[in-house]
């Protein structure tokens, strides 16, 4: 029995579907059902509207007009920075930065912490789940700087091999870079623990939560990890927007990462002193309108509540596994027992793609491919995978759904 | 053998049939697939791959008596039934006339919607290496003629 059915909180789905008005519409005919939520979730009219009011009442640039649009403007804009320290338990506000999302977070990481901080023979360590942007950043790094990559190997069902990990940090460990959660096979992965192990070993950790903070509990303080890295668009807020969260104590001994507007001090033309954190990292006007509107995402999430979402998500989840292993031929990628709502499947004799195109003809938007692991993919000879991936608006009849219609897929093409 | 503009409009007349339903033109597109004379496995190698983000093709040109002839296979059965389509109505003609046709059929059928901005299926690379191995054999052509 989920914990909300235990406390008695129980999301009303129909009003929170109210609230997206993208899901009330047909596609090829039939209604929408909205499974690429990994890749990216729909928006609330909250937020939508937010961008509205913003660009129609508040536009200005910040940080620097003494006007009263600009204030507005700025404050806006410093608002969600409080609210998203608040929503991750940062210990400080000032160790928010805004980016323009996930992979540019790591980039900044290993661009700025990786040249200031690691030299040549020095090691990194990741998984083998990993997102291409928690993969190439590193790589590019290694190759600059002559760094040697390590890298975790995974079992079966999809967990990674914490146990090699002691093996595997050693004096010359300076990151250890991993993915909260799975994006193509939504295993959760113990970042608290591997945070201690990593910190014990003198190194630093490297958090990218972009398919966690939607989804899971999500603590800066309680995980301790010295980087953690997401995106707004995969929490209910727009695109274009990112956060790094970073430890005061790196923030500061770290180089800006970009140079220019706001990110300064003063500037001679013979000398620049940089700005205070979080400001040395935000170079350039920033995307204003999406960061202020990015906190009616934030307040969305915390108006539906993390616990009640945890277990609607967890219930959709259980259902897809228990109704989707009854298809015959179909097999789960990823069946680690701590999960998000992510389900990769392959079916033996149908490609992934065609399997893609033929639920889209019947409304149903789910991603395939490789979905930017491939030395995943590699590591289970799979080309590909179907997935399904849920959010706080879909319920157990979609998936009904869905099993349906690979149902009817199959039988067409088997007969 | 008809005219590649021909060829074009059998095909948006048979898709017409299917009343731009998409399940029943993915079903259709699949048996068109299906239909497609097998390529032999010599073929099935690196260097006939004509890749896509998500789909395989493999196409084998030649060219005899001035007409260019296509074969193709591919490991999806969308992007086979997309090529079969492509065989249909570039197969058998000119390298000129190969060069300089316009492939209005796949908007007109509602197939764009597989290829436009989709990286994924690979058939967008797959018209430009037909049109690619029609440039070459014209090359050879005119490098024949002028001694």
């Amino acid at each position: 029995m989920s914990t909300s059915d235990q406390i008695g909180i129980r999301l009303d789905v129909t009003s929170i579907r109210d609230e997206f008005p993208i899901l009330h519409q047909q596609v090829n005919g039939k209604p929408l059902i909205y499974f690429d939520n990994a890749a990216s979730n729909q928006k609330p009219l909250s937020v939508i509207e937010a961008l509205n009011h913003y660009y129609r009442t508040d536009h200005a640039n910040i940080h620097r007009g003494i006007h009263t649009l600009a204030e507005r403007a700025t404050e806006g804009y410093e608002q969600t920075r409080k609210a998203v320290a608040k929503f991750i338990n940062a210990a400080e506000t000032e160790e928010i930065i805004f980016t323009r999302g996930t992979t540019e977070g790591i980039n900044l990481v290993a661009s700025a912490f990786g040249r200031k901080f690691l030299k040549a023979g020095d090691e990194i360590i990741i998984t083998n789940m990993e997102h291409h942007s928690n993969i190439v950043p590193w790589q590019m790094l290694c190759e600059e700087k002559d760094l040697v990559l390590k890298v975790l190997p995974l079992r079966e069902n999809g967990e990674v091999r914490w146990d090699l990990l002691d093996s595997m940090l050693t004096p010359k460990t300076r990151i250890v870079s991993i993915v909260h959660a799975s994006n193509s096979l939504g295993t959760i992965n113990p970042i608290a623990d591997i945070c201690k192990k990593v910190h014990q070993a003198g190194a630093v950790a490297v958090v990218d939560g972009a398919q966690a903070t939607a989804h899971l509990e999500v603590d800066m303080q309680k995980l301790n990890c010295d980087f953690y890295a997401f995106s707004s668009h995969k929490m209910y807020g727009p695109t274009g927007v990112g956060v790094l969260y970073g430890k005061r104590k790196w923030l500061e001994k770290m180089p800006p990462y970009q140079g220019g507007g706001e990110m300064i001090k003063e500037v001679t033309l013979e000398h620049t002193t940089y700005s205070e954190i979080p400001h040395k990292f935000e170079a350039g006007t920033p995307n204003i309108a999406d960061v202020v509107a990015f906190k009616k995402a934030i307040d969305f999430i915390n108006r539906v509540g993390k616990r009640a979402i945890i277990d609607h998500e967890e219930k959709i989840l259980a259902h897809a596994h228990q109704e989707l292993e009854k298809i015959p031929g179909l097999r789960i990628v990823g069946t680690a027992p701590h999960k998000v709502g992510v389900v990769s499947f392959v079916i033996s004799g149908v490609h992934h793609f065609d399997l893609g195109v033929m639920l889209d003809a019947r409304g149903i938007a789910v991603r395939t491919g490789h979905h930017c692991t491939q030395p995943l993919m590699d590591c289970y000879g799979l080309e590909g995978t179907v997935r399904a991936s849920f959010s706080v608006y879909n319920t157990e009849e979609e998936v009904d759904e869905l099993v349906k219609a690979l149902d009817a897929i199959l039988n067409k093409l088997r007969n | 053998m008809k005219s590649i503009d021909h060829i074009q409009e059998d095909i948006i007349e048979e898709f017409s049939m299917l009343q731009h339903d998409l399940d029943m033109c993915v079903e259709y597109l699949i048996e068109l697939g299906r239909k497609i004379k097998p390529l032999p496995a010599q073929f099935r190698t690196e260097d006939h791959i004509v890749k896509g983000c998500q789909s395989k093709v493999w196409l084998v040109a030649s060219h005899e008596n001035g007409m260019v002839n296509f074969m193709a296979d591919s490991n999806t059965m969308i992007t086979k039934g997309l090529v079969s389509m492509l065989i249909r109505v570039l197969s058998g003609q000119t390298a000129d006339d190969i060069l300089n046709a316009d492939l209005y059929f796949i908007q007109k059928i509602g197939m764009n919607r597989f290829i436009g901005t989709q990286r994924s299926n690979g058939l967008a690379a797959m018209i430009k290496q037909m049109k690619f191995y029609a440039l070459a054999f014209l090359a050879k052509e005119q490098k024949k003629e002028t001694p």
